[in-house]
């Protein structure tokens, strides 16, 4: 088989090529750098990879490099790349295959707080069924150590009763606290 | 018509009006929403930046009870909608997945209920024609960008969403009020809201350049189908931009002539007062 042929087959593939194809359900070695997905990407002038860039480095087993990126993180999940890709490779999808495996295998985060953000959104659901987004953002605030932005948006929001401290949780807890446990593998 | 209804959590708090002027016009048009029984959040970006299974068992969680009460779903939360809408795609396209979240659930999928974002539910299942109808205060005078944001329209294969690139069916119900809708090219640009509170100074930069171009486009006025959407768009902004950001429920709330909307525009961050008082919609 030549080089090229065994490019698009998943055998081919380097082990963690071949693990985020099978997590993803995404066909990574289509990949051929046409770079659509990085013209369109609204993270493109802030970011350390474009994603052809990511995919690039997965074909090629750079796996600390890509979990370790700026990238995986500050990509805002807007789907434009995977909507636009002539492969149809659901970019959304790798980059949720790779942030969940960025965090079972402990990387430390290329944006230190976006986890931090991920664990009080959640944490938050877990305990009341919703999120109860004033305590979630103090959460958020504490937990990053971020304390003083957004103060004067946050105050003005509150007195248009937009960051209730009241808020409804629901009724059934232990049927989402099981969704936690199921999901979580527990 | 009746529709389900699953506000999420953003309407009952930083997106009050966006709640009160959709159940309000509801009402207005004679279509009957009846909240989802004890909805629970869908788990949005945090779910599926972090636990793939755990953002489809939440979603499901509330497709279930649609089921149960028997009628289609009308979601005006994008990011809900994404979340609810991808959850029903894989639940009606792979076998497999289906079987492992029913079996978490303890529930028997059916099928028999759609999921709309309400702006769909509003122009295209009630129809613009028929909202067209009842408008009494026309919207004379009034030129809006019509922002649709990524997750109503994206992926297309899941959304079903006409045009995705161009989407027109906003544009379409703002001429339909009476506006005129300026054709512009950041409709379905994104907003950078899951960067809001971690990446500030990003948000900043993305939220200017759509504002700005939305200016540019000849808008007095930016018109959004989703809280996240419309809360960076005025949040995130540099404060010397002063363009207005509504929901398009509340347009239609103004040509329906509803008193209710006072109670609407006075929890924005950015006041639209004086953009209405020059057009004499303020009512």
């Amino acid at each position: 088989m030549s080089a090229a042929a065994e490019c698009t087959t998943l055998s081919g593939l380097n082990g963690f090529a071949r693990e985020v194809g099978e997590k993803s359900g995404q066909s990574i070695q289509l990949c051929y750098q046409c770079q659509k997905c990085a013209a369109g990407c609204p993270m493109g002038e802030f970011t350390d990879y474009y994603p052809n860039q990511i995919l690039r480095l997965i074909q090629f087993g750079r796996k600390e490099e890509v979990l370790k990126s700026k990238g995986i993180w500050l990509c805002f999940s807007c789907e434009t790349c995977g909507a636009r890709c002539p492969n149809d490779i659901n970019i959304a999808e790798v980059m949720d295959t790779l942030r969940e495996m960025a965090l079972a295998e402990k990387v430390p985060p290329g944006i230190k707080n976006a986890p931090i953000f991920h664990q009080a959104f959640l944490n938050s659901v877990k305990n009341r069924g919703r999120v109860h987004e004033t305590l979630m953002m103090m959460n958020y605030k504490l937990k990053s150590g971020d304390l003083f932005s957004d103060l004067d948006v946050g105050l003005k929001m509150f007195q248009k009763g937009k960051l209730p401290i009241l808020s409804r949780s629901i009724k059934n807890k232990g049927e989402v606290k099981k969704i936690f446990h199921r999901a979580s593998g527990k | 018509m009746k529709f389900t209804y699953y506000p999420g959590c953003s309407l009952e708090s930083s997106a009050k009006e966006y709640n009160l002027s959709a159940q309000s016009v509801c009402r207005g048009l004679g279509i009957e929403l009846l909240e989802l029984e004890d909805w629970s959040c869908c788990g949005a970006t945090s779910a599926h930046n972090t636990n793939r299974l755990l953002a489809e068992l939440l979603p499901a969680r509330n497709l279930f009870i649609a089921q149960r009460m028997g009628y289609d779903i009308a979601v005006p939360c994008s990011a809900c909608y994404s979340r609810l809408k991808k959850t029903d795609y894989v639940l009606r396209n792979n076998e497999e997945k289906r079987r492992e979240i029913e079996q978490a659930l303890g529930f028997k999928f059916d099928g028999s209920v759609q999921v709309y974002h309400l702006l769909e539910a509003l122009t295209v299942k009630f129809g613009t024609a028929n909202i067209a109808a009842q408008v009494k205060k026309p919207l004379a005078g009034l030129k809006a960008a019509c922002y649709y944001g990524c997750l109503i329209v994206r992926p297309p294969e899941v959304t079903g969403f006409a045009r995705p690139e161009n989407p027109m069916i906003m544009d379409g119900l703002v001429n339909a009020l009476g506006a005129e809708a300026r054709p512009w090219s950041y409709k379905t640009d994104c907003c950078s809201s899951n960067q809001g509170l971690v990446n500030a100074g990003i948000a900043r930069r993305v939220v200017d350049r759509i504002l700005g171009m939305a200016a540019e486009a000849g808008a007095d006025a930016v018109v959004t189908a989703c809280p996240l959407c419309q809360t960076a768009l005025e949040m995130r902004r540099s404060p010397d931009i002063t363009i207005p950001v509504f929901y398009f429920t509340e347009l239609i709330g103004i040509a329906l002539d509803l008193p209710a909307r006072k109670d609407w525009f006075v929890k924005h961050l950015v006041d639209p007062g004086p953009l209405l008082q020059n057009l004499s919609l303020a009512g």
